[in-house]
């Protein structure tokens, strides 16, 4: 039998778990924690400058490896610092663990130095949250925890520790469990085979058909199905901002990823379809446009682990509940023991209209003689890093850009905050890449809006020799917020514009790392090689990019799918 | 449409206040909400009654499912079933007022369970139209106070709503 206090039962069950890697900042009630950590060697701990990045950190992680992040913070300021990040994963549904030290149970209620309800202010944006009420049950809870975090449809969960269950002298028997088992859950495992059958020979028969896929491709491990089926039925498919990767985007059969900022093709064959096979996804507002003119003549196939997805904002003609990967590997089995075959010359009609469209915008954007687009920067990157890089990014034009002209061909490597759209999101994110990807390129795509928000990080960088390149897209105003204000509100340009930004080169230089300005256009791409070639080196790249610049296509608020900008001037 | 959800619930603290967090956060209507434990003492059973289109009330039941608490769920206005609420309801009860209310209170199956020289308390059970009829019939002016519990809930027959 062996007996361990409740903060090295904590610490342990974590070993258990498999944990590699903790993000985050130590205070009063987290202490006992801190010793036992500091007891031992498995478990690693990265000390960031503030816990919003420790949780993005986290997030990156789990993003990239598919395995759930974790987060150790103090009560009070620690824990509601850690909300943005925590609503940040809830709306991407990534695995992840947070631990909050909690004043004593003996004092919760009286207003205890640092005590936040963090129960009741975190229960919005998490799967689920638990406290633990003795140390006995730490391990329990722990198994718990990541059991739910990263099983059915991931997400956050939030454990509350208050400090007088970790106090060191009070030992108990330490017993891992093996197996967690909760009667009132148990996500789905399959698919209804009747269904995925209607599904299928709706699939065959289609004329018009489209693949809509998600970030739940990716969550669920599912892109070799996906892109098996794809390939074999012959269908065009599209993805969301979540999904990038799910499907190659060098691909023919890829159209692009589709909704607000999406390409021209993917939005027309939306619309024009006549089936949809949505998996994964969540027909979000960013997405469908006005849900009343939603793709009038598609009947839908919506394959979804989580039952609340499936005809929550479009009504579903068949719904399956269950895996992606599962549902998908059994409709590749019906495919293939099929009568039918797909319709040929239909599809070949469909794909001879496709083509068109493709043809008809294509990404273009005008280019400069002497200013540096945005999209170039963009296109050059992914030509020196061959597509191949993780690329993270905070929210705005820059990451719009990001994810129109980096084409990437693997699940996971496209890393940014779709469903919440944090600012500050980028570099922290980047960070959880890198440490776990020491010879990945690892890029975050920014803006000089976005990188302030959390740019105490180059401090934790330095520390732990993070080598990230981070790619500041410099046009000096909140992009995003200027390009609505140009469209919507006349060009008032109120609190868009960004004056007296650092001198972000000697800042760089301040915390250790190396600072590079482009701001010629010939120079794009030889400092961009260079930049690349500073293995070893965090270099954070300022590149004066055109002040002016708006991101297309984009939707027509409260219009269609196919309604669109495609320029400042054009509009279908 | 007016519906009565059944809820059986891991009976934990916080278990509660996810369940009516829930209601808030994603906008739909409580009308009425009783909790109490039941024969098993790890579980809840919790009524609630709301009102929505039929795609809200899917959307609610789907969204009360996936909390990790709730073990289970019905609607009990899919089938026949059986409604009750009780109210508690202070009347003045002076002079000829009196005879009148306790003819009121026969008429509605009620009791009086206290009294003084100016005062009756009536208790009173069925379904809610039961009770807002009763409070009509006697008159608001009479009402000095009214406490109702909401909704409990069961189906009828055979069905039973357990683990
Ligand atoms: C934390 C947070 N605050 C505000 C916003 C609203 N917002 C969206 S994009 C944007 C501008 C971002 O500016 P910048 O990082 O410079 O990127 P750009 O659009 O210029 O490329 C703002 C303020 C947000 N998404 N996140
Ligand atoms: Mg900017």
């Amino acid at each position: 039998m062996e007996l361990l206090s409740g903060a090295d039962m904590l610490i342990r069950s974590l070993q258990d778990e498999g944990i590699e890697y903790i993000y985050g900042y130590p205070g009063g009630a987290a202490l006992h924690i801190y010793d036992a950590l500091f007891r031992q060697d498995k478990v690693k701990h990265i000390l960031v400058r503030h816990e919003q990045a420790a949780v993005h950190m986290a997030d990156g992680y789990a993003r990239a490896t598919g395995k759930p992040g974790t987060v150790l913070v103090t009560s009070g300021p620690g824990a509601t610092n850690t909300i943005t990040g925590i609503a940040t994963a809830f709306m991407d549904s990534i695995p992840m663990v947070v631990l909050c030290g909690q004043v004593a149970s003996t004092l919760i209620g009286e207003d205890a130095f640092q005590e936040t309800d963090m129960i009741g202010v975190s229960r919005p944006v998490v799967k689920h949250n638990l406290s633990v009420r003795h140390p006995e049950e730490i391990p329990e809870v722990i198994r718990k925890a990541y059991y739910i975090a990263s099983t059915g449809r991931p997400g956050p969960v939030v454990v509350d520790i208050p400090k007088d269950m970790t106090t060191p002298n009070e030992r108990y028997e330490y017993v891992f469990p093996k197996k967690i088992k909760l009667r009132s859950y148990n996500p789905a495992i399959r698919g209804h085979a009747g269904q995925i059958k209607k599904a299928v020979d709706m699939l065959l028969a289609a004329k018009r058909p489209i693949i809509y896929a998600g970030g739940g491709v990716i969550l669920g491990k599912a892109s070799g199905q996906l892109t098996e089926l794809v390939r074999m039925l012959g269908h065009p498919i599209t993805n969301t901002l979540m999904g990038i990767g799910c499907y190659p985007a060098s691909d023919k059969q890829h159209l692009g990823w589709l909704g607000m900022h999406g390409t021209y093709e993917s939005n027309m064959a939306m619309h024009h379809s006549d089936l949809i096979l949505c998996v994964g996804a969540r027909f979000d507002d960013r997405v469908t446009n006005a849900t009343e003119k939603f793709c009038p003549g598609a009947r839908i196939v919506h394959i979804d682990i989580d039952p609340a997805s499936i005809s929550k904002t479009i009504d579903a003609d068949v719904p399956i509940v269950g895996p992606v990967d599962a549902v998908l590997k059994e409709m590749i089995t019906l495919v293939k023991e099929s009568k039918e075959k797909p319709d040929a010359d239909a599809l070949a009609s469909w794909w001879r209209q496709i083509e068109e469209w493709r043809a008809f915008h294509g990404m273009r954007y005008e280019t400069s003689p002497d200013v540096i687009k945005p999209q170039e920067v963009i296109e050059t990157l992914c030509r020196l890093t061959k597509g191949e890089a993780f690329v993270t990014s905070d929210v705005g034009q820059h990451q719009m850009f990001a994810a129109q002209y980096y084409k990437f061909d693997k699940p996971n490597r496209w890393i940014n905050s779709g469903g919440l759209g944090t600012m500050g999101f980028g570099l922290p994110a980047a960070m959880g890449v890198k440490l776990t990807h020491p010879d990945d390129e690892v890029l975050c795509i920014t803006g000089e809006g976005s990188i302030q928000m959390n740019i105490q990080e180059l401090s934790t960088c330095n520390q732990y020799n993070l080598p990230v390149k981070i790619i500041n897209l410099n046009n000096q105003a909140l992009g995003m917020v200027k390009q609505w204000q140009d469209m919507n509100y006349e060009s008032r340009h109120s609190q868009s514009y960004m004056e007296s930004l650092p001198d972000f080169i000697k800042l760089a230089e301040a915390y250790g790392h190396v600072g590079v300005r482009i701001d010629r256009k010939e120079d794009l791409e030889t400092k961009l090689k260079e930049v690349l070639a500073m293995k070893d080196k965090l270099v954070f790249v300022d590149i004066y990019v055109d002040r002016f610049e708006h991101v297309y296509p984009m939707q027509v608020a409260r219009g269609s799918m196919k309604d669109m900008w495609l320029s400042k001037t054009e509009r279908v | 449409m007016r519906r009565i959800i059944s809820v059986l619930l891991e009976n934990e603290p916080g278990a509660l206040s996810r369940v009516v967090g829930l209601f808030s956060q994603r906008n739909y209507n409580i009308e009425t909400l009783t909790v109490a434990p039941t024969e098993d003492e790890t579980l809840s059973r919790l009524t609630v009654t709301t009102t929505g289109s039929d795609k809200v009330i899917e959307q609610i039941t789907k969204q009360l499912n996936k909390l990790i608490e709730v073990v289970k769920l019905v609607d009990l206005t899919e089938g026949s079933h059986i409604e009750r609420e009780l109210m508690l309801v202070k009347l003045k009860a002076t002079g000829s007022q009196r005879a009148e209310i306790k003819r009121t209170v026969d008429i509605f199956r009620g009791q009086i369970v206290d009294v003084t020289s100016s005062v009756y308390t009536v208790q009173l059970a069925g379904d809610s139209d039961k009770l807002d009829g009763f409070i009509q019939a006697v008159g608001t002016s009479g009402v000095l106070e009214v406490v109702r519990t909401g909704v409990s809930g069961i189906a009828r027959g055979e069905k039973v709503l357990s683990l």
